[in-house]
């Protein structure tokens, strides 16, 4: 089984991220760049499905600048067999990154491709599904469990959606996108990030693709959102209820 | 732009969501805006009904497919069904609910039309003769202004950010469609629902969350009762859902649902960015938190410093002392 695993950096989720005073950008300097957490799992998911099943490989693609190498090592050090960078210059959107990325797959030739269901940076939740349909496979997103059926040629899984937990089957080669509950991604191990740095990684450079990279949907401007002002701390609870009958009128 | 608006609608096991109806908002907004009639799209097996009730909602017409490969919804089918629909009807623009259902086929759909997808929107405007569209990026503490170009363009619709569509008074046409789509090998096996007599978390008036310190999973039997007692929706966030606490169609937050109720509770959540986003449209906000430093206190209008193990029974006796009217 190979398994190819599509990973975003993004900055660090845990901080803010500012707008610039002219709204063109969001400020990123002395923020930390990490993988994104969905796409962590991904990882994760891969080596699992590699190590459960005795065998295969798992190869790690990002798209973008070559800034992005540590995040390539991170997966690299969790496990993954190689890495790929699709060095790409000027803002992608989505629909530019997964023709890229179709371009990787039409190469390696992957049983399976994973990806995060979001990148929590852009949070647009669209690439895996945009790759599905420009390889014409079928797509599983928001997946909390996968199963090998049929001796490895279908598989079986569940999806977090809103109505509660749903099953369905598909054929491989399929595109999968995973949720936060398929499972709790390992840190990388001192010997992992030792052998991380040997292994390989290959520049691809996506102007050699032949794929237009125009973005159909550009960001002109950012803002940052209307903010909310904390009100008051009440006593106790006699206070709040009166506050919310009385004052805010939301109750009854 | 003068070409007409497909919403594409969403329903389960035969009942029309409401998450739609924020869709057909979003349409007449962009109609204002651009010109063209909005129509409605229902693929499905044996749920006329959903068309019938689809058509009182200020659509020009329903396109309604019934076909057993839409029986249960697969995004595969679904996204050529709606590219077919397309490619007949000449639609300049796609719109479905920022569902799990429209999130999973809509850059499905993209991908096959070679199309725009604007995900999860929560405006529209015109600038310049050109359509802008506002979109939440990095966990909501961003709005970004994004133009699109390609036809037809695609929407995700946040459902808080647009009213839902009332009954117009009038009954649209139904018209059949029939879409030659298969599932390429993908099918429906079963779902896990999480059967339950309180307002669905995107629908509902009030919602009560718990987070981490609720502490342990039958703990969160408080937080169902002071639920019950306001005929509230249950909500968690992401800290308790991880540790397996409350499902995950529970989580509110950016990874999990965008809730705007007129009052949300927050049990022992601390108020990480991400829940934030999706609970800061709320018109009133209560948080109760042992920890005074708790980030939610600073976007809640009511704060309660207090063990929510002895402050929640006090608020459901406090609430029970109210006369009912």
């Amino acid at each position: 089984m190979k398994v190819l695993v599509a990973i975003k950096p993004v900055p660090n989720p845990d901080e803010r991220v500012k707008v610039s005073a002219d709204g063109h950008s969001v400020v990123l300097e002395n923020v930390k760049m990490v993988v994104n957490p969905f796409c962590e799992i991904a990882v994760e998911e891969a080596l699992r499905i590699r190590d459960g099943l005795g065998g295969g490989e798992v190869v790690v693609v990002t798209v973008g600048s070559p800034s992005a190498d540590p995040q390539l090592r991170t997966a690299l050090a969790m496990g993954a067999d190689r890495g790929i960078l699709v060095s790409a210059e000027g803002p992608l959107d989505g629909f530019a990154v997964a023709r890229l990325l179709r371009r990787v797959v039409d190469d390696e030739a992957p049983d399976l491709v994973l990806l995060g269901k979001q990148a929590v940076d852009d949070d647009n939740n669209q690439v895996g599904q945009i790759l599905a349909a420009l390889l014409g496979w079928p797509q599983a997103t928001f997946v909390s469990r996968i199963e090998f059926v049929d001796g490895g040629a279908r598989i079986r899984v569940d999806r977090e959606t809103d109505a509660g937990l749903e099953t369905i089957g598909l054929p491989l080669p399929a595109v999968v996108t995973t949720d936060l509950r398929l499972n709790e991604p390992r840190y990388a191990s001192l010997p992992g990030i030792l052998k991380a740095r040997k292994k390989e990684v290959r520049v691809v450079d996506a102007a050699a693709a032949g794929v237009d990279l125009a973005p159909k949907v550009r960001v002109l401007a950012f803002e940052a959102a209307k903010g909310r002002k904390g009100g008051r701390i009440v006593a106790d609870a006699a206070e709040l209820v009166r506050l919310l009958r009385d004052e805010a009128k939301v109750l009854g | 732009m003068t070409a007409d608006i497909l919403v594409v609608v969403e329903h389960l096991e035969g009942a029309f969501r409401t998450s739609t109806r924020s869709a057909i908002t979003a349409a007449h907004v962009l109609s204002s805006l651009a010109g063209g009639e909005v129509d409605a799209l229902v693929l499905g097996e044996g749920v006329s009904a959903v068309a019938e009730t689809v058509a009182s909602f200020g659509v020009r017409r329903v396109l309604h497919a019934d076909a057993p490969v839409f029986a249960r919804y697969l995004a595969v089918p679904y996204a050529a069904a709606v590219a077919q629909a397309v490619r007949e009807n000449g639609y300049g623009a796609v719109m479905a609910p920022a569902t799990t259902f429209g999130k999973d086929f809509m850059p499905r759909l993209s991908g096959l039309l070679d199309a725009p997808l604007a995900s999860d929107i929560v405006g529209l405007a015109i600038d310049g003769g050109e359509l802008r569209v506002r979109r939440p990026m990095f966990a909501g503490n961003v709005i970004a202004t994004v133009s699109m170009s390609g036809v037809p363009l695609l929407f995700t619709v946040r459902q808080t950010a647009f009213d839902a569509a009332l009954p117009s008074g009038t009954r649209a046409p139904v018209i059949p469609f029939a879409p030659v789509v298969d599932a390429g090998g993908t099918r429906f096996i079963g779902r896990t629902e999480t059967k339950s007599s309180r307002p669905e978390l995107t629908d509902a008036r009030v919602v009560v969350s718990g987070g981490r310190g609720v502490k342990a999973a039958e703990n969160f039997s408080l937080v169902e009762r002071l639920a019950d007692r306001l005929g509230a929706a249950v909500g968690a966030s992401r800290a308790a859902v991880d540790a397996g606490w409350a499902p995950n169609d529970w989580q509110v937050g950016q990874t999990g649902k965008v809730v705007a109720p007129e009052l949300y509770i927050a049990l022992g959540i601390s108020g990480a960015i991400q829940h934030l986003a999706g609970m800061k449209d709320s018109k009133v906000i209560v948080a109760v938190n042992k920890d005074p430093e708790a980030p939610i206190f600073q976007v809640a209008d009511y704060g309660l410093v207090a063990d929510l193990f002895k402050a929640v029974p006090e608020i459901i006796a406090e609430l029970e002392a109210i006369p009912t009217r």
